[in-house]
């Protein structure tokens, strides 16, 4: 039979630079066929700061206060790569409380990191609403961080051998209640959002990134582990104190937006549960306990052990960096956060190669996009989760 | 039966008392009710702007405006000044007679399809023997605008939105007119006036949202569409094309555009009310009333006061549905084109013709409730 074909032109149209819902500077080269996607290539590159160039003119110390600019979503994770590198490769042990402190401040983070995913996400499929109630448990946690760091978003919290300052009084209180608090507001989201059919519709069957694929392009975090791969760093590379703790690594099998979506909501709770259980179990409990009995038992007291200690050792300024290199790596919100560092015994790393989850995320989103939809690029690229300062640097 | 005031029917008694002939007289009133529905139109489509705010504020844990004026009842005002005062931007390589006449072209259809609307018996502007079917009629007229303003605009985004609003207006055009055929069945007439009287006299009762729930469901999704509003806001989505035919429009023109979308939106929660929720009849009919307190229909005083919750009664019931839109908006998501144009065709219209059929089918079988 044959049938009468109707033919257009593609219409090659630039989401971004300037799009509403282009996260950061992101620009598509998008090829359209009326309303379905032929092609889309993704333009980076306004954004560059030369992150990694400037890394390697710079001791630790004075690097610390730039990382947070890497993925200023989950400025966390950057700090706590960014010590943990040299660390690993000079080999500086890490006091029990002050990796306990890390895990708490890691997993605020990543619930922090996540909720700023979830608004845009369903403000990319046209629901605003969840965006302001993100904003209100999201200020919550940079309250928390405000209390320990002094700063709500770019910290410099971290340190060689620890972090910077304990934390201070009341704050394991405060932080209890924010969990508390949190999980029933994981209820509320799941309750607007889930078994909402056009979310469900929206979601569902779109962008599906198959087992396969995902291991070969390199996926890392809920893009991988939304595809079927039990792969989570802090199960498998057993670092800082997750092994204490008990909880589960999300994942799901359909490789869809909305299977990501379920992964992300899931993994929120588990970084409340990982974070409540951290609190109880605090070597040394909150501060003001640790603080008063070392006063009340002098020199000798037990809890002038090096395990009670927030950091191992105040690191020199001019802390060298050993001969050597080293992978080291960090499950990020977005997925696999690595440094490649290479020290030559001088207080400058010789080589600083950041790996970002972002950025290797991306890079499937033109075979995520290739035969739907115009409207599924922005349900795509808000489930793949990127943050334009960690992708460009 | 002439029952409750007739205002130009007075209007004109009374020029004429004046000394004026009837021609004279007829001349005087013609302007009147335009201008009054000018107005009326107008400072309803901001009141949905200004609700617009204070309930996507409220749903959304802020407060919303609050200084300019009382509870911030200003702010729409604020809006239509700072608009005016813009600057008028016409993209370079525009097309100059599309793209001026889109927006004018849009305000205009909706603006005409107010003659209609009935808040009374005699409180219409024209009491027309095919009124809803003229309404249809000119609602199909905004989307050449829409296509005028996205083809004109010269910008990818636009014409995307103008196909994206062309596609989405004739899709739900078929739905909707089955909808009200089903009530135009009912009630033996087009006229909006007859379709209101049709469902008086029994309070709540009688209206038809009773005797047509599923049509009233399908009416009520086709004109979210029609209006484009969220769910089904896909010529503008704003985050997938920017603003779609909105996106190169400025100042006044861009007011247009938007005046005329709040404007449709209260024409068809007004006609909700009309076809379905018994137009000015209020819950408990005044005809009840007035028999329960002794007092006569003609009584000049009863007239007052059952054209005055007549009047408040439409309003009310349209406001209410506004309420329903506003909620709807800044709680779902956006549907995707596909989807969209599957539900029209595949679904309400299907379902549109059952309800029809169905509806006939009873309006047989059953002539005492149907209006056979």
């Amino acid at each position: 039979m044959s049938m009468i074909e109707t033919r257009t032109e593609p219409m090659v149209v630039n989401f971004g630079p300037h799009h509403p819902s282009m996260h950061g500077v992101l620009r598509l080269m998008v090829t359209l066929d009326g309303e379905n996607v032929i092609d889309c290539e993704p333009v980076l590159g306004y954004l560059h700061r030369s992150m990694e160039k400037i890394a390697e003119n710079r001791t630790v110390v004075q690097y610390l206060p730039y990382v947070t600019r890497w993925d200023y979503l989950a400025t966390m994770f950057t700090e706590a790569i960014t010590v943990n590198a040299p660390e690993k490769l000079a080999d500086i042990p890490v006091p029990k409380r002050a990796s306990y402190i890390r895990v708490i401040m890691l997993e605020l983070s990543r619930i922090a990191s996540h909720l700023l995913w979830l608004g845009p996400f369903l403000a990319d499929i046209g629901a605003q609403t969840p965006f302001f109630y993100i904003f209100r448990e999201r200020e919550m946690i940079y309250d928390l961080f405000e209390a320990a760091t002094g700063m709500r978003m770019m910290h410099n919290y971290f340190r060689i051998g620890g972090v910077a300052a304990d934390l201070p009084y009341g704050w394991v209180d405060k932080c209890e209640d924010f969990c508390h608090y949190f999980l029933k507001k994981v209820d509320e989201y799941e309750r607007l959002i889930t078994d909402n059919p056009i979310f469900r519709k929206r979601v569902q069957g779109v962008g599906v990134l198959s087992r396969e694929d995902a291991i070969n392009w390199g996926m890392s975090g809920p893009m991988l582990r939304a595809s079927g791969v039990k792969w989570d760093l802090r199960k498998v590379d057993h670092y800082e104190c997750y092994d204490d703790f008990d909880w589960e690594v999300q994942w799901a099998t359909d490789g869809d937006c909305f299977a990501r979506y379920m992964v992300r909501v899931g993994e929120m709770r588990e970084s409340a549960k990982i974070i409540l259980q951290a609190l109880k179990g605090l070597p040394g409990g909150p501060y003001e306990n640790l603080e008063a009995r070392r006063m009340a038992e002098g020199p000798k007291s037990e809890w002038n052990g090096f395990d009670y200690q927030f950091v191992s050792k105040k690191p020199s300024p001019t802390f060298k960096i050993p001969k050597g290199e080293h992978y080291v790596r960090v499950e990020a919100p977005k997925g696999e956060l690595g440094v490649y560092i290479i020290g030559d015994d001088s207080p400058f790393p010789w080589r600083w190669k950041i790996r970002p989850p972002g950025f290797v995320n991306l890079q499937v989103l033109p075979q995520l996009v290739r035969g739907m939809k115009v409207a599924d690029i922005m349900a795509i690229l808000g489930s793949v989760d990127i943050i334009m300062g960690e992708v460009d640097r | 039966m002439s029952t409750g005031m007739d205002l130009q029917q007075s209007f004109v008694q009374w020029l004429e008392g004046l000394g004026l002939t009837p021609g004279v007289a007829k001349t005087l009133w013609m302007p009147l009710p335009m201008v009054a529905v000018l107005t009326f139109a107008t400072l309803w489509a901001l009141v949905a702007t200004w609700l617009e705010r204070k309930i996507s504020a409220a749903v959304q844990q802020r407060i919303g405006p609050e200084y300019a004026g009382p509870l911030g009842m200003l702010i729409p005002l604020a809006d239509v000044v700072k608009l005016l005062a813009k600057e008028n931007v016409r993209p370079g390589k525009a097309d100059r007679w599309l793209f001026t006449l889109g927006p004018v072209v849009v305000v205009m259809s909706v603006l005409l399809a107010y003659i209609i609307v009935p808040f009374g018996q005699h409180l219409v502007i024209t009491d027309l023997g095919v009124g809803i079917f003229l309404w249809i009629a000119l609602s199909s007229i905004a989307p050449i605008g829409l296509l005028m303003a996205g083809y004109g605009s010269n910008n990818k985004y636009s014409l995307l939105g103008g196909l994206r609003a062309a596609a989405q207006s004739i899709s739900y055009e078929v739905p909707l007119a089955l909808a009200v055929l089903a009530v135009a069945m009912m009630s033996n007439s087009l006229s909006t006036v007859d379709i209101v009287e049709q469902q008086t006299g029994y309070g709540i009762l009688g209206w038809n949202v009773w005797r047509q729930p599923v049509g009233f469901v399908i009416f009520w999704i086709a004109a979210l569409a029609e209006c484009e509003r969220l769910p089904f806001d896909l010529p503008e989505a704003e985050e997938e094309l920017v603003a779609g035919y909105q996106t190169e429009y400025s100042a006044v023109n861009f007011m247009l555009f938007y005046a005329a979308s709040y404007l449709n939106l209260v024409l068809s929660c007004l006609l909700v009310a009309v076809l379905y929720l018994g137009g000015w009849e209020s819950p408990i009919s005044i005809e009840a009333l007035a028999a329960w307190l002794n007092l006569s229909l003609d009584n000049p005083l009863v007239q007052v006061i059952a054209a005055a919750i007549g009047i408040t009664m439409v309003l009310i019931k349209a406001y209410f549905m506004l309420f329903l839109a506003i909620l709807l908006r800044w709680t779902v998501p956006r549907v995707r084109i596909d989807q969209l144009l599957d539900l029209g065709w595949k679904f309400l219209l299907p379902v549109g013709l059952a309800n029809l059929l169905i509806t006939a089918a009873l309006k047989l079988a059953f002539p005492a409730v149907f209006g056979g």
